[in-house]
């Protein structure tokens, strides 16, 4: 079985995987990194974005094979090691920005990647780029509203 | 998704030789439709040719009157070139409004066009700018590479390697996107080339297709009002439970008139 050795949350992992695994099966099963979600499975809902070399990708759409070398940046990197909370997550909490939960780590990781090229979108352009992040259950206004106070929090 | 053996290749050479090698073998660009379609068990490769390692097949050069972009450019860095808005804006529009940034930043713009979705972006602009498509092999003409639905000119084995596209005087792509998918209803690209205007639909039929009757028109007088009275037949276009032909038609007309407005 193919070996595959990559990066995720800046400490080295490697694994033996099957050549048809996707990179969220190897987060999630071989490396216990849960946080990423499965919602979907047709590379529509989102819920499983995490960052590939510094960008936001489906990673149930990409084969772990393909990461070969690769720097992964899920929702567990995201906060402090001792647990304090990114601004953008802190930011989700505050303005009511998730109600189940389920799509808030892949929103969190897009909404990072957004704010890495436009530090201060505006509401249009953050539903914009939201176009393939779905959420049965805000409704998105919060979510909005939330990236808006995450993004204004990262500029301090 | 059934089992393959997988194989990253550092040069076009290698995954051409791979590929010949093995006719159940397939490439992999960006994985946006193959990975999807795996998952359906629509297709069973014996192995998956990975074009990701293979690094000159990914930029963009302007040189002159010509863009050129590479293969497995993504449909991100397309929208995100200062080269591409600058020299033809309505590309990088077309790039900028293809599915979601996730998936602008895996899928490619030379898995699009090899591909040929009826309803995808890509292919309209590739044959309203009269583009060349340059594989490993040949350079084809855009007029002569979409045949139909999901087929094109590429032999088994034969990659595209970069896309080239004039400069246009004036153009404009305009989609209506389905709802939920963002895929191209209807899609219209317009184009005023130095061959002349060029009118490509995309979404409506089942391959991209040039509308010669609004390319006529539109050399006679480039604006939106020229093509008021054209109406697109309904006949062999697209109907299913997205839209009907009669609709499907009747966005060709809407989609072509905004696009030349905006083209100006
Ligand atoms: C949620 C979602 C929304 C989308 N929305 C849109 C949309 O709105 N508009 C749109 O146009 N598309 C859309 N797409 C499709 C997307 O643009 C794909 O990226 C594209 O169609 C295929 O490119 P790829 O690089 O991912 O190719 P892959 O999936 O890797 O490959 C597709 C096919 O092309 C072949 N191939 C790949 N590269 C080459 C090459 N260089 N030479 C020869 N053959 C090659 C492969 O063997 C395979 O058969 C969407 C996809 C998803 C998942
Ligand atoms: S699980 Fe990947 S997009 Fe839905
Ligand atoms: S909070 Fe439940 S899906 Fe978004």
């Amino acid at each position: 079985m193919p070996q595959v050795s990559l990066t995720v949350n800046g400490k080295k992992a490697s694994a033996e995987v099957e050549s048809r695994t996707l990179l969220v099966q190897l987060l999630r099963e071989k490396l216990g990194l849960t946080g990423t979600h499965v919602g979907c499975d047709t590379s529509q809902c989102g819920a499983c974005v995490v960052h590939v070399n510094g960008k936001s990708i489906k990673s149930c759409t990409i084969l772990a094979v393909q990461c070969e070398g690769a720097e992964v940046l899920t929702i567990e990197g995201v906060a402090k090691p001792d647990g304090t909370l990114h601004p953008m997550q802190n930011a989700f909490r505050e303005n009511h920005g998730l109600q189940c939960g389920f799509c808030t780590p892949g929103m969190v990781m897009s909404a990072l990647d957004l704010v890495k090229n436009n530090p201060a979108p505006k509401d249009r352009e953050i539903r914009e780029w939201l176009e393939g992040n779905l959420c049965r259950c805000t409704g998105y206004h919060n979510i909005v509203k939330s990236i808006e106070a995450g993004a204004a929090a990262m500029r301090k | 998704m059934y089992d393959f053996t997988y194989a990253r290749v550092s040069s076009v050479a290698d995954a051409a030789k791979q590929l010949k090698g093995d006719d159940d073998a397939k490439a992999v660009a960006g994985g946006m439709t193959l990975i999807p379609t795996l998952k359906l068990r629509l297709a069973k490769p014996s192995a998956l040719v990975d074009l990701g390692g293979v690094k000159d097949l990914a930029g963009i050069k302007v040189d002159g009157k010509t863009v050129t972009i590479g293969a497995m450019t993504t449909h991100g860095a397309v929208a995100a070139s200062a080269e591409v808005k600058k020299a033809i804006p309505a590309l990088a529009h077309l790039a900028a409004h293809i599915g979601d940034p996730a998936v602008r930043n895996r899928g490619t713009i030379g898995g699009s066009v090899a591909n040929n979705d009826p309803a995808a972006d890509y292919p309209a602009g590739v044959l309203a700018l009269g583009a060349t498509i340059v594989t490993n092999e040949r350079q084809i003409a855009a007029d002569d590479f979409f045949k139909g639905m999901f087929e094109t000119a590429l032999k088994p084995g034969e990659l595209i390697t970069a896309i080239s596209f004039p400069v246009p005087e004036k153009a404009a792509y305009m989609k209506f996107p389905n709802p939920a998918s963002r895929y191209a209803m209807v899609g219209v690209f317009v184009a005023k080339t130095a061959g002349g205007v060029r009118v490509a639909v995309t979404g409506a039929a089942p391959s991209v297709f040039r509308q010669k009757d609004m390319e006529a028109a539109l050399t006679k007088k480039w604006a939106p009002d020229a093509i008021e009275g054209i109406k697109q037949k309904q006949d062999g276009l697209n109907s299913d439970i997205h839209a009907s032909a009669e609709y499907r038609a009747h966005l060709v007309g809407v989609m072509a008139k905004r696009a030349v407005q905006a083209a100006g």
